[in-house]
């Protein structure tokens, strides 16, 4: 049986490449600051997607909202055997928090054939974990989060062991269903060449126009721009090399859900925390010792 | 995210500067692929695109995939199971499976069987990345001659039906030469080759040390002609893995552990021709052992860039006496000479891959047979025996220098790290073991010295060291340089000149080593130069490379000239007694 997956990529700073410059004053992050690659959990998101299509057949989808940049993640989907790739993208979805992302996500997932729906467990620049799980209320779909491993998927049922921080648990779910996916699940397959030499020319119809009025030293919006960047589209078309994007009208989202207007999440106070080293415990490697420290760890939240 | 590629300033310095667009023309026949494939290359900036790309790709797999576990393929090795199929050890099964994934196993192969046409010089570059991630790993990653000779020689059918596996890393192959009295002199293999009444070959006898002799296409060089006794009788054989292949023994090795040595015993297995008979040795063995001889430079300047990196590493936040070791004159000596000698090589390896890419261009257009003014045919011909001279001595000698490089260099790495360079907590001991076969297999460094030491003494190095200086205007900072390299090129003339004043060809062997070394300084030299002249960074490293190896080549050239022979004249004296076996 043929599965259609749909997969909710995000393209994020890489927090591992910190420097002072990360956070701006008003404590968001500074983008421009840090390289911006794929979220990490999402590609072993998109792994899992790839691996059920290449055990069953059916189609991967990946979707990113996010500025025009993030075209780069839909391309590296494309690399490693997306079939298909929408890149959701309006300066009306900007300033979102987790609460207008999933309800913009959803929106657009509703427009496709979606058995299994995977995102990564949670982004390397906010680690909320909090776009799947409410994602999945939205559309309504029973989630799974913490997937570890995929445990059987059969006919319209799938069973999944998910990690529970101190063991694990093994559940079974009716499709169509919702999973994250944690970085343990699996090793995500590199990029394959031949693909990469191929849609290393895939863009999104904005990326074109931004091209072709940086070329032509016009505004996107000059007409000349504009019919210029709809022929290019027309021949990466043809070529299957025209990435999809949608706007918020596109996927009827009400706009009062989305961006500033929709989030009302607000970062209260920001501290900048330094960690030093101080004074230290020894304890003596006997069983007693043992006892001691697991139990100290215990009590100020380092374990558990 | 790690990357052996963009983290590693002079091979991006030699991707930036060698002409590679010359050779994406060479290789895509005027873009003509484009039409068919939707990822083959519209023109040469796309094609050299392309190989950025897919080195970058290579590079973030080989440091952050297949490096890490370099180090329990080597304490874990192969395994020759009961019913005598071989494991691979996890590290290069998994290693395998992801590069096959990421098309990387076919990168020589044409478009059609899902290869990516690359060149040989961006293919050396490949192989060099794998091998500084895992030296074992090389032995199966570099295996890809294999199926680039059934390209070149066997028939449509035998390509269509195992290259597209190849490419896919679905099927890896071997090539099965040596045998227990048919080491470096491959003339005397007798394994058998023979057919039936019904006309289909099989093969009989023992083969050994055959690197991945457990792989699915088995090249197999047997004797066809039972009545001509030298390499004339031989013809190549494809026998695939089957129940009448029988690994009997896998070798223990002093390192590349992760690579499967094997005994192979054909049962008279069912074999198809490749080619046709009698060229076996003489034509495809030669073909694939040069190829294979590049690929050995390349896996010697990965592990020495490996070795390099640790030790360089270690001597900067390693304090004795109060300071960083890299502080000691001694260990700073010790330590630029181990990156200039690697960036030798590597000048010298790439030089001669991209020569192995002009000879090929050559050949390439005339077997396409579009050319149809005799004038330029002629040139192309010429052109192509050209560089064939050429690449015969600049692949041997890129073969010795590369491999005795590395061990030179994996060697001095164990000095910077001391005892703890010893021990089995850091991977120089591994890089050191692992160095020391790139002297040995595909011909021995004194095999390789033999091969190069035609072509100095016929006067090919002194020419190409001619060209190489002539016809520029070299920068005013490095007008002194290239004038020590033109008196250098001097010496060796007439070093050359006294040594075929000698009767016969053995003092010529006997100073053979001399001879090429002098040719490879002057050589390097020569590219450096050129390197140097749009490069800060080169001009320091071509001072230091005249200013060690120019007094060598004096030593080299008043040794020649001394006719000093007494290894030859003396040898029972000199070598003592042979001891009586224990």
């Amino acid at each position: 049986m043929e599965y259609h997956c749909v997969v909710c990529a995000k393209q994020v700073p890489d927090t591992k490449r910190i420097t002072a410059e990360a956070m701006k004053e008003d404590g968001t992050v500074n983008r421009a600051a840090l390289p911006a690659i794929f979220n990490p959990e999402d590609l072993n998101a998109l792994e899992l997607a790839l691996s059920i299509r290449d055990a069953h057949g059916g189609t991967v989808t990946v979707i990113s909202m996010g500025p025009p940049s993030a075209a780069e993640v839909l391309r590296e989907s494309l690399y490693r055997g997306a079939d298909r790739v929408i890149l959701i993208t309006d300066r009306r979805a900007a300033a979102s928090d987790t609460l207008a992302t999933s309800y913009i996500l959803a929106c657009a997932i509703r427009k496709l054939p979606h058995d299994i729906v995977l995102c990564g467990r949670q982004a390397i620049d906010g680690d909320t974990a909090q776009v799947g799980p409410q994602l999945a209320e939205k559309l309504e779909l029973p989630q799974i989060t913490y997937l570890e491993e995929l445990v059987s998927l059969a006919e319209r049922t799938i069973r999944v062991r998910r990690n529970v921080g101190n063991g694990f648990e093994i559940v079974e779910a009716d499709l169509p269903v919702l999973l994250t996916v944690m970085e343990t699940a699996n090793s995500p397959r590199p990029p394959a060449a031949r693909r990469l030499m191929k849609f290393k020319k895939a863009r999104t119809p904005g990326e074109l126009a931004a091209e072709v009025a940086e070329q032509m030293g016009a505004e996107p919006d000059d007409q000349a721009v504009v019919a210029e960047a709809d022929r290019r589209a027309r021949q990466l078309q043809a070529r299957g090399l025209l990435m999809e994007q949608w706007d918020l009208d596109a996927i009827g989202a009400d706009l009062n859900w989305c961006g500033r207007t929709g989030s009302p999440t607000k970062v209260h106070r920001i501290q900048s925390v330094v960690l030093t080293g101080g004074q230290y415990r020894e304890f003596p490697p006997t069983e007693e010792g043992l006892r001691e420290l697991v139990m100290e760890l215990i009590e100020d939240h380092t374990l558990g | 995210m790690a990357n052996f590629f963009t983290d590693n300033e002079d091979i991006q310095f030699l991707f930036q500067h060698m002409d590679l667009a010359r050779l994406a023309r060479i290789m895509e026949d005027d873009f003509r692929y484009a039409q068919q494939f939707d990822y083959a290359p519209v023109d040469a900036d796309d094609a050299v695109d392309n190989y950025r790309r897919v080195l970058t790709m290579l590079g973030e797999l080989a440091a952050d995939r297949i490096a890490p576990t370099a180090e329990q393929t080597d304490l874990t090795g192969p395994k020759l199971n009961e019913d005598g199929s071989v494991t691979y050890a996890p590290g290069i099964a998994e290693a395998i499976r992801l590069l096959g994934g990421a098309d990387l196993m076919g990168f020589t192969l044409p478009y059609r069987f899902g290869g990516l046409n690359c060149p040989n010089l961006i293919y050396t570059m490949s192989i060099e990345i794998v091998s500084r991630a895992d030296a074992a790993l090389m032995n199966l990653y570099g295996l890809q001659g294999i199926a680039e000779t059934i390209n070149a020689y066997a028939s449509e059918e035998i390509k269509s039906q195992y290259l597209p596996d190849m490419a896919a890393g679905r099927a890896t192959g071997a090539m099965v030469l040596t045998e227990p009295d048919a080491g470096s002199d491959l003339q005397a293999v007798k394994v058998r080759g023979y057919q039936d009444e019904q006309g289909n070959w099989y093969v009989q006898g023992v083969k050994r040390f055959i690197t991945n002799g457990c792989g699915d296409v088995l090249l197999v060089l047997a004797r066809t002609e039972p009545e001509i006794a030298d390499g004339r009788g031989l013809s190549l054989l494809l026998v695939e893995r089957g129940p009448r292949v029988k690994i009997r023994r896998l070798e223990n090795k002093l390192g590349i552990h992760g690579s499967p040595t094997c005994e192979i015993f054909f049962d008279d297995a069912p074999a198809k021709l490749i080619g046709e008979r009698q060229r076996g040795l003489v034509t495809y063995v030669m073909s694939l052992m040069n190829g294979a001889r590049m690929g050995i430079a390349a896996q010697g300047l990965g592990i020495a860039e490996a070795a390099f990196r640790v030790a360089r590493q270690y001597a900067h936040s390693r304090r004795q006496f109060g300071t960083a070791i890299e502080n000691f004159p001694a260990l700073r000596e010790l330590i630029s000479d181990m990156q200039v000698d690697i960036q030798a090589a590597r000048a010298l390896a790439y030089f001669s891959s991209f020569c192995v890419d002009l000879q090929y261009g050559a050949m390439r257009k005339l077997e396409l047979g579009q050319v149809e003014d005799p004038a330029e045919k002629k040139a192309l011909n010429k052109q192509s025996r050209t560089y064939r001279r050429l690449n015969a001595m600049l692949t041997p000698m890129s073969k010795y220098y590369c491999s005795e490089m590395s061990v030179r260099v994996a060697n001095g790495a164990v000095s910077v790290l001391g005892g703890s360079g010893y021990m089995k907590d850091y991977p120089v001991e591994r890089h050191l073991r692992d160095s020391r076969i790139t002297t040995i297999y595909e011909g021995t460094t004194q095999l390789q010295i033999v091969a190069a030491v035609r072509g100095v003494s016929s006067g090919t190095a002194c020419n190409l060291v001619n060209e190489l200086l002539a016809g520029r205007d070299w920068p005013a900072e490095l007008t002194e340089q290239a004038e020590q390299i033109r008196a250098g090129n001097e010496l060796l003339k007439q070093a050359v000149e006294f040594v075929k004043a000698q009767p016969g060809t053995e003092y010529m062997d006997l100073m053979g080593r001399r001879l090429v070394d002098m040719a490879i300084c002057l050589i390097v030299g020569a590219v450096m130069l050129d390197h140097a002249a749009v490069n800060d960074r080169k001009k320091v490293v071509l001072r230091r490379w005249l200013a060690t190896r120019l007094p060598e080549l004096r030593m080299n050239h008043e040794f020649i000239l001394s006719g000093e022979r007494s290894p030859m004249t003396d040898f029972e004296t000199l070598a003592g007694p042979v001891p009586a076996a224990e």
